[in-house]
């Protein structure tokens, strides 16, 4: 595997070494190591079941949520194992952040859909939270939408913009880490364009890995990809070389469509 | 290579390809009659070939509206993506030599009579024949996906140059010798010029065809040629 080599001298925010994943006896992931480089958009694709969903489960532990599932090997957050048993999980998920295919916003106000999250992890008086929670809509591009009408409920918004207030929301609770699952594959072309423009913008601050399986869309937004398959890391590169000369057979088929 | 999913992609490609082969096989074959109707002093095959140039440009123009179809239907990438690249820049190249070959039928209109001393036509005749070579080459490279066949072609180029230049030094003393060659002289010298500029693009065919198989440039550096 080539992931060492690529992108020397890149500040490894989190470095994925030797995982291995099981759902009950299953091996979901073979021995992955990776890493995802500070500030920059990391893209994993391969067709359905080849565990890049489940990877990106387990950068912010969400199968914890679940019996019978469990990871091993190590996955290190700024040199910190995240897997280690002591780790603080509600402070784990507050420093990587994760959307997911659906918009999932609650059944509250737009306002309260992104307090909720502030109000969860720190105490802060009414007006800073205002001041919050304007900054985070204002980053994820959606505050001249909802402004006036904060106080409406998440779900009247159209599916774009309950995206966008799903990454507002993981904004609001200033993570270092995002972790995006197939973030536009409900969403109209237009709403994918905003969603890949702030992807774009939001890189200047997190440090963002994209599960996709729109190919172009891993082109346009990624600096580095990740090729999956059967649970294996079949290539990790920089996103230009993946889309023009990628080293590996199974990859140029793959993004090629001769399979998948 | 494996069939993609979509096999109309597959059928796309194929098209192309085979357009690239049938246009090569016509410029090759324009630039042949131009160099025989110049060796023989014959405006009517001369003429035939310029008004066949149009067919190419016909042809280019087809190829590019595949090729930009292609990538704005297909979005290819990797290996696909490459072959797209390369049809395009082909076809240029390959338009080019059409052109020049034209450009040779001109002068034998215009030049009348090219009986020259037989040496002289001598060297032309081996310098055409070496840039034929390199176009045959060159195209069976690309039919074949041959890069070792194409790196070949862009090693020769050096060979076509280094006649360029000794008839290019032939020529001039002719010239110094009786100004009333000159006018002939120069036509001819033209005409070299374009068989060695129709090597040239020779050897960026070589160079696309290498760039589309491997995904890199001829990195080798050719021992640099006398350019005049």
């Amino acid at each position: 595997m080539n992931a060492p080599m690529v992108g020397q001298g890149q500040k490894q925010k989190v470095a994925v070494r030797d995982l291995k994943f099981f759902y009950g006896d299953t091996l979901a992931l073979k021995s992955i190591s990776l890493p995802l480089y500070d500030r920059k958009v990391t893209a994993f694709i391969g067709p359905s079941g080849c565990g890049k969903s489940t990877l990106l489960r387990v950068l912010n532990r969400m199968y914890d949520l679940y019996p019978k599932q469990r990871a091993e090997g190590e996955v290190l957050l700024d040199g910190e194992n995240i897997l280690a048993p002591g780790q603080d999980l509600n402070l784990l998920r507050a420093k990587v952040g994760m959307v997911f295919q659906k918009p999932t916003p609650f059944p509250m106000s737009i306002y309260d859909n992104i307090a909720f999250g502030i109000r969860l992890y720190e105490k802060v008086s009414r007006s800073e939270l205002d001041g919050r929670v304007e900054a985070a809509l204002t980053r994820a591009a959606l505050w001249g939408e909802v402004k006036d009408k904060l106080n409406s409920s998440g779900l009247s918004l159209s599916g774009g913009q309950q995206q966008r207030l799903c990454i507002a929301r993981t904004i609001a609770v200033e993570p270092e880490v995002m972790l995006l699952d197939e973030p536009a594959s409900a969403l109209d072309p237009i709403s994918t364009s905003r969603i890949e423009e702030l992807i774009d913008e939001l890189k200047s601050d997190y440090t963002i890995a994209i599960v996709t399986h729109n190919m172009q869309q891993a082109a346009r937004v990624s600096q580095y990809t990740a090729f999956m398959y059967l649970g294996e890391l079949v290539e990790f590169d920089e996103t230009s070389r993946i889309f023009t000369m990628p080293s590996d057979k199974r990859t140029q088929d793959y993004i090629t469509g001769r399979f998948g | 290579m494996a069939q993609h999913i979509v096999t109309s992609f597959d059928e796309d490609l194929k098209e192309l390809n085979s357009a690239i082969g049938a246009m090569g096989g016509y410029a090759e074959e324009l630039f042949g009659n131009a160099i025989t109707a110049l060796l023989h002093s014959d405006p009517d095959m001369a003429q035939e070939v310029i008004s066949k140039d149009r067919i190419v440009d016909a042809m280019q123009r087809d190829i590019e509206e595949r090729a930009v179809l292609l990538i704005a239907r297909r979005q290819p990438v990797a290996q696909d993506l490459r072959e797209t690249m390369a049809a395009i820049r082909i076809s240029g190249d390959l338009e080019r030599v059409a052109d020049l070959g034209k450009n040779i039928a001109r002068r034998t209109i215009a030049m009348e009579s090219t009986a020259f001393r037989q040496t002289l036509m001598v060297g032309v005749e081996h310098l055409a024949q070496l840039g034929l070579q390199q176009m045959k080459q060159v195209l069976d490279a690309y039919a074949l996906r041959d890069t070792a066949a194409a790196a070949e072609v862009w090693k020769n180029d050096s060979e076509i140059d280094a006649v360029y230049t000794s008839l290019f030094r032939e020529l001039l003393t002719y010239m110094m010798e009786d100004p009333r060659n000159i006018s002939r002289c120069i036509h001819l010298l033209f005409c070299a010029k374009n068989i060695e500029r129709i090597g040239d693009h020779a050897t960026n065919i070589a160079e696309t065809v290498h760039y589309m198989v491997t995904g890199q440039q001829i990195e080798e550096e050719r021992a640099s040629s006398t350019r005049v």
